[in-house]
């Protein structure tokens, strides 16, 4: 079941005193057929959960590296097919890692809700980020992707305040995805207090895993954030070197995970507050 | 008619009109988005907030803006028309506001919304510039910092209007990204708001976006259409037969339509821009689109089978959008509003004809309408009643209808 391998994952990881270092590219960057070198890339340089972009022509929460990698991927041709495709084929290679699909709502819904999670499972995608579908549209994906048994990873902010938290958390699977800044994705870094204080302040509100992300993009600050947050998002920094070396980009990508994983594993982690 | 049945009481709790419109922003964003829909149900509330609403728009606006019976439009079309035909055609004169176009009626209602909520800096996208102008506009009159987005294509194509911005002390940021038009200056106005929210205030230019926005726009243009009504009632003593008036994101339709979408004998045509033709590249989301989400609601859009939105076209760039507000989805769903399309050609051709006939200068926008307008009119008997919303006058246009006529200025 599809639940499980998500689950596993982070208690596995638990076990072994670190943050979970969950990696994000975005499907069919640079081209659909160099996806299965760089999937394998994250998977060999130590990625424990795999963020796979749904591209779109319109991706407003984020900023310039990742909407560029947007359009090399539709403007080399990616289809919605063909992430379903890498997907499947991923899941066959790699049967133990976790796997989310993360995007906007009008690719992911435009053949509907059911159709969107009945492929979600059959390619064996284990969560579903939706950037732009919030608690009060839940209604949209939700039900769709719970009874398909996927997990629907919901986003926390530093403007999601503790009034609004549970609505937030309630309908929340996988783990919590927490935004570490006000803005896109990209370069601005939070302040290591300001996260650990609303890291605390989500695990005091829920079992759940809480990752964090957005503006981490070295090793030191995947280890600093990677004492206190149950995962570690790293996104841009990889979809940049994608960016730069196109096609062969893989072992420069590998090369990149190796050294954000190599920092987590020497960090032992502090009980969280 | 009970209040259950009007077509006037859209939306609901939630922001829905129909299956359309909702709240589909980042969560970044959600909070403030509640937060904005709290500070609009306690202004609508607050007696103050309305009279100074008002007080702007006649002593600063310059309303209520005038209902022109246009005779010579009227004239030439019955020439044309067979005998008994071509109804009595109406311009409701936005064009004379404050700034040129109907835009200012919302940038004022925004914007002492912006002041409700204690933000110094606003925020805009704009197509045509208008938007862009009248918040710049705004901005200064309440002495409040003011960033505009603009797609460079637009830039380019408006200069003038990029000009009066930055006289009005308006940061103007180009946006390079995408076909560089309106959808582009939106998707980098929201990555702004994002980034800003704690200071600043979006004021979105159309009826369309997130809820509360389609609605509290819609409510700030209904002015529109209250004043239409009185001033029909008192020319001819009775309300108009058809109203006609240009869709882009739809915000002076709706201001025009809603105030008589439970008059059952007004009909109403939204005008769309066909661009190139709707075998073409066109702007035409209704007509040659379908049901989707972009920009923070669910609204007919123009995109592929995998969900990517495809650019739009057309000759005005107000109109170069590929979405429209909700309220008109739902208006177009349920069939209460016609949606015509007309192209670019054909707008071009009332652009001039309006010029020499009347000595109005229509903006691109509202020249789509004046188009749909003389194919309606002499379909209809001769006392019939017509009324087009004139949204905005033509100055800021006369170079891109120089090049598209060949003339060098």
């Amino acid at each position: 079941m599809t639940a499980d391998r998500m689950a596993a994952r982070f208690a596995a990881c638990k076990t072994q005193g670190r943050a979970a270092l969950v990696t994000f590219i975005t499907a069919g960057d640079p081209d659909v057929a160099a996806m299965p070198a760089i999937l394998d890339a994250l998977v060999a340089g130590g990625a424990d959960v795999i963020e796979l972009g749904m591209p779109f022509t319109d991706p407003m929460a984020d900023g310039p590296a990742i909407e560029l990698a947007n359009l090399r991927s539709l403007g080399s041709g990616t289809k919605t097919k063909d992430i379903f495709a890498m997907a499947t084929a991923f899941r066959g290679r790699h049967p133990d890692v976790p796997l989310v699909l993360m995007g906007y709502a009008n690719p992911m819904l435009v053949r509907g809700p059911e159709w969107f999670a009945g492929e979600c499972r059959a390619a064996g995608i284990d969560g579903v980020i939706c950037v732009d579908v919030p608690p009060e549209e839940d209604a949209e994906i939700g039900p769709a992707l719970r009874a398909a048994g996927v997990h629907l990873i919901r986003l926390a902010t530093p403007t999601t305040d503790a009034k609004r938290l549970p609505a937030v958390l309630d309908g929340a699977s996988g783990f919590l995805y927490y935004v570490s800044v006000a803005g896109v994705t990209g370069k601005q870094q939070a302040a290591q207090a300001a996260v650990e204080q609303a890291v605390s302040r989500i695990k005091a509100a829920t079992d759940l895993p809480v990752s964090v992300g957005f503006g981490i993009r070295t090793p030191e600050q995947a280890a600093a954030i990677g004492r206190v947050a149950d995962g570690v998002v790293v996104g841009s920094a990889i979809v940049d070197i994608i960016g730069s070396h196109g096609d062969a980009a893989a072992p420069f990508v590998q090369e990149c995970v190796a050294a954000l994983r190599g920092a987590l594993n020497a960090q032992s982690r502090e009980p969280a507050a | 008619m009970t209040i259950q049945n009007s077509l006037r009481s859209q939306p609901d709790a939630s922001g829905h009109f129909g299956s359309f419109g909702g709240r589909y922003v980042a969560e970044t964003l959600m909070p403030l988005i509640l937060d904005l829909e709290k500070v609009y149900r306690e202004a609508r509330q607050d007696l103050s907030f309305e009279a100074e609403f008002a007080d702007l728009l006649k002593n600063y606006v310059g309303r209520p803006s005038p209902l022109y019976y246009a005779e010579r439009l009227t004239e030439a079309v019955r020439a044309e028309a067979p005998q008994g035909k071509g109804a009595k055609i109406y311009l409701k004169r936005e064009e004379l506001n404050h700034t040129g176009a109907h835009k200012i009626n919302n940038c004022i209602g925004q914007v002492l919304l912006a002041n409700r909520m204690g933000k110094r800096r606003v925020i805009a996208e704009t197509g045509a510039g208008q938007h862009g102008v009248a918040t710049a506009t705004v901005a200064a009159r309440f002495g409040l910092q003011c960033t505009i987005f603009m797609g460079a294509k637009d830039v380019a194509r408006q200069q003038p209007n990029v000009f009066r911005m930055k006289l009005l002390g308006a940061e103007v940021i180009p946006v390079t990204a995408g076909a560089q038009t309106l959808k582009d200056a939106m998707n980098e106005a929201l990555r702004h708001w994002v980034a800003n929210v704690h200071d600043t205030f979006y004021i979105i230019g159309t009826a369309a976006g997130p809820h509360p926005y389609p609605e509290l726009v819609r409510d700030f243009q209904s002015i529109i259409g209250k004043e239409t009504r009185e001033q029909i009632m008192e020319a001819e003593g009775r309300l108009p037969d058809m109203l006609i008036a240009p869709v882009g994101g739809g915000s002076n339709a709706i201001g025009l339509f809603h105030p008589f979408l439970d008059d059952a004998d007004v009909a109403m045509i939204g005008v769309e821009a066909a661009g190139e033709g709707l075998d073409g590249k066109h702007a035409a989301s209704l007509n040659g689109g379908s049901s989707g989400i972009l920009h923070g609601n669910r609204t007919y859009l123009l995109q592929d089978e995998d969900g990517q939105i495809t650019e739009a076209h057309s000759i005005s760039a107000g109109l170069d959008y590929p979405g429209i507000g909700p309220e008109h989805s739902w208006l177009h769903e349920i069939g209460r509003v016609q949606y015509m399309p007309v192209t670019d050609d054909e707008a071009l051709a009332a652009f001039q004809r309006l010029s020499a006939l009347e000595g109005i200068i229509p903006a691109l926008e509202s020249a789509h309408a004046i188009a749909a307008a003389e194919q309606v009119a002499p379909t209809l008997d001769a006392d019939k009643l017509l009324v087009v919303n004139l949204s905005g006058r033509g100055d800021k246009d006369i170079f891109t209808v120089a090049q598209a006529l060949g003339v060098e200025i």
